[in-house]
């Protein structure tokens, strides 16, 4: 059994896709932009992982690439980022934290595997789409149900490409454990 | 239309016939977790309210990660661990024992046409026993503890045929970062990586397990190697039972995302500096440069063969009055058979320091945490910024063979003359 204090400080996130037909979620927010290969380690440091306590080791979100980070940020905008986002190590902390600090989306020309099926199974919504058409600051728009981008400060609907049938299948239940509290298994597809 | 050793694996593992590009619910032979992903793997999975894992006799539990524990708060993720394992009658392996993908493959937990996960990036090592594997998130993992499956898409492969004849001084791990350099950090994203030809073919075990073990770093599903009688001798050798193994290998016709035939025999040792893995330089162009501390370990480099490696160089020397040299071995087998052959006095006598198996420094939790400022040499598979716990040091990443060769000399050094 885990000592008291640290269970308390426990949060496991909660899923934000809301069960059954999707609600129109939309968002605005400004871009912080990164560029390409941004790791798992960059987005949360090794020496922070070995806690349950989500909230203070978001604190040190993309610390080692940009200390004034938690400055900058303002809850409920958006990560953009080039390609291969979130490679390196499979640590789901780094989706977490990037949840548990009220990024709305991120927003990548490509991601790392193993952190795109991360996020799609925590919940935090992914898109993939040329960021090259978003400048840092730039103010989104992003509907995450209808999986689509305006960048309101350029006036343009950038193309954002469609997640694979079973990532929409788990995305369009909550996540993967509401997925699989609702079916018990996975559904084999056609 | 034949089939490549991935699409085989796949297609045993939900028992219809697939090809690359299909999505399919498959099987688990294996599931691992450790003490830095594992336990939100275990809370997670505490949501279904269910009271064990789908068969904990598939299941192993690695402490690794930061062992011995250097805090409290490290200590009491170990105990979640510990009493999660005794509470599914899973399988655990302590503090001390070792790196879970040396364990996995040493104590027999992996075997030739396995399908395995693991939440750890690194997991992809056993493709060099014929074993499809890869990392997953905790999330997917605690999907697997309930249902002991996996959704994914097959993966095509790249291939890629070595031909000709590594150097003397030049190993595995430098024919791995020249790879990772060519093809780049996202050159093979949602691929299988194969590695063949008589380059491979003429490499041990522990060579092999250093290839796929860094295919995730070309961003890579999993590496994949086929079985010889080599690798089916070295398996064989680690059971106490006699086995039966069901190898795969690729179909003649088999149809590949791309196949690269490269001629190695003119590739010098390798570095890959700061601060990613596939920004690789040959010797010759970064040789010279001042290091303060070098790191030989991981599960990239620990195993018996790499630390005799650095034996073999450092006997009758002295490593170099302002650079320090930290050697962890992967496991405690190999810890045994390095004390039991002899080759760690000399590392010892040399001026190195031996710390427990596990991941050693390398997490940056831990056990060698470098200054400000400072450089490290480093037999593990990640350099990024910050990797070892100071985001204003640098880590560039070589064989074992430069590593010794580099605490000598206190400058990143050419191993090769070391060889003649």
């Amino acid at each position: 059994m885990l000592p008291l204090r640290l269970r308390e400080s426990l949060l496991i996130p909660e899923n934000i896709f809301i069960k059954g037909e999707p609600r129109k979620m939309l968002y605005r927010g400004k871009a912080h932009v990164f560029g390409d290969n941004i790791n798992t380690d960059y987005i949360i440091a090794g020496k922070y992982t070995k806690t349950l306590d989500y909230k203070s080791m978001a604190k040190h979100l993309f610390e080692d690439l940009d200390a004034d980070f938690p400055i900058k940020f303002h809850p409920g905008d958006f990560v953009v980022a080039g390609r291969n986002f979130g490679c390196g190590s499979s640590r789901e902390q780094a989706p977490i934290v990037i949840k548990i600090s009220d990024v709305k989306a991120v927003i990548a020309k490509s991601f790392s595997r193993i952190f795109f099926r991360n996020a799609i199974n925590l919940g935090l919504p992914v898109l993939v789409c040329d960021t090259d058409q978003i400048q840092p600051g730039d103010l989104l728009e992003v509907g995450i149900a209808q999986q689509q981008i305006t960048n309101l400060s350029q006036n343009i609907v950038c193309d954002v490409k469609p997640l694979p049938p079973m990532m929409r299948e788990i995305v369009s239940k909550g996540g993967l454990v509401e997925y699989l509290k609702e079916y018990g298994d996975f559904l084999v597809p056609d | 239309m034949g089939k490549t050793i991935v699409e085989k694996i796949l297609s045993k593992h939900c028992n219809k016939n697939v090809k690359a590009g299909d999505f399919i619910v498959a099987n688990i032979d294996l599931a691992i977790t450790h003490d830095t992903t594992g336990p939100i793997a275990i809370e997670t999975f505490k949501q279904f309210g269910v009271k064990k894992v789908w068969d904990p006799d598939k299941v192993v539990i690695f402490l690794d990660h930061a062992t011995p524990s250097p805090n409290e708060r490290i200590s009491s993720i170990h105990s979640l661990m510990r009493d999660f394992a005794s509470e599914n009658g899973v399988k655990l392996y302590d503090a001390g024992e070792g790196i879970c993908h040396q364990l996995a493959v040493e104590k027999g937990h992996i075997m030739p046409g396995f399908f395995a996960v693991g939440t750890d990036s690194h997991t992809c090592t056993y493709g060099a026993i014929n074993a499809l594997s890869f990392g997953i998130g905790s999330t997917e993992m605690s999907g697997v503890f309930l249902t002991g499956k996996l959704w994914l898409r097959v993966p095509e492969v790249l291939k890629i045929i070595y031909t000709g004849s590594l150097e003397k001084g030049v190993f595995s791990k430098d024919l791995m970062l020249y790879t990772v350099g060519r093809i780049g950090s996202d050159g093979a994203d949602y691929l299988a990586m194969e590695f063949c030809g008589e380059v491979i073919k003429a490499m041990e075990v522990s060579d092999r397990l250093t290839m796929c073990n860094m295919s995730i770093e070309c961003g890579a599903k999993a590496g994949i190697m086929e079985l010889d009688e080599k690798a089916a001798d070295w398996i064989k050798a680690r059971s106490s039972q006699p086995l039966d193994i069901e190898a795969f290998s690729d179909d003649h016709d088999a149809e590949f995302a791309s196949i690269h035939e490269w001629d190695v025999s003119n590739i010098v040792p390798q570095v890959a500096c700061p601060h990613s893995v596939d920004n690789v330089l040959p010797i010759d162009e970064i040789q010279g440069k001042e290091i303060q501390q070098v790191f030989v370990g991981t599960c990239t480099n620990g195993r018996y063969d790499d630390l005799e490696i650095v034996a073999r160089i450092l006997k009758g020397k002295r490593i170099y009055d302002s650079t320090r040299l930290f050697v962890c071995p992967a496991s405690r087998d190999v810890l045994i058979e390095s004390i039991d052959k002899g080759i760690l006095l000399p590392i010892v006598e040399a001026g190195g320091t031996i710390l427990p198996p596990g991941c050693g420094p390398c997490p940056g939790t831990h056990l060698g945490i470098p200054s400000d400022g400072e450089r490290v040499l480093s037999t593990a598979n990640r350099n990024f910024k910050g990797r070892m716990g100071n985001n204003k040091s640098e880590i560039f990443l070589a064989s074992p063979a430069t590593c010794a060769a580099s605490a000598i000399e206190g400058v990143i050094a050419d191993p090769r003359k070391y060889f003649y």
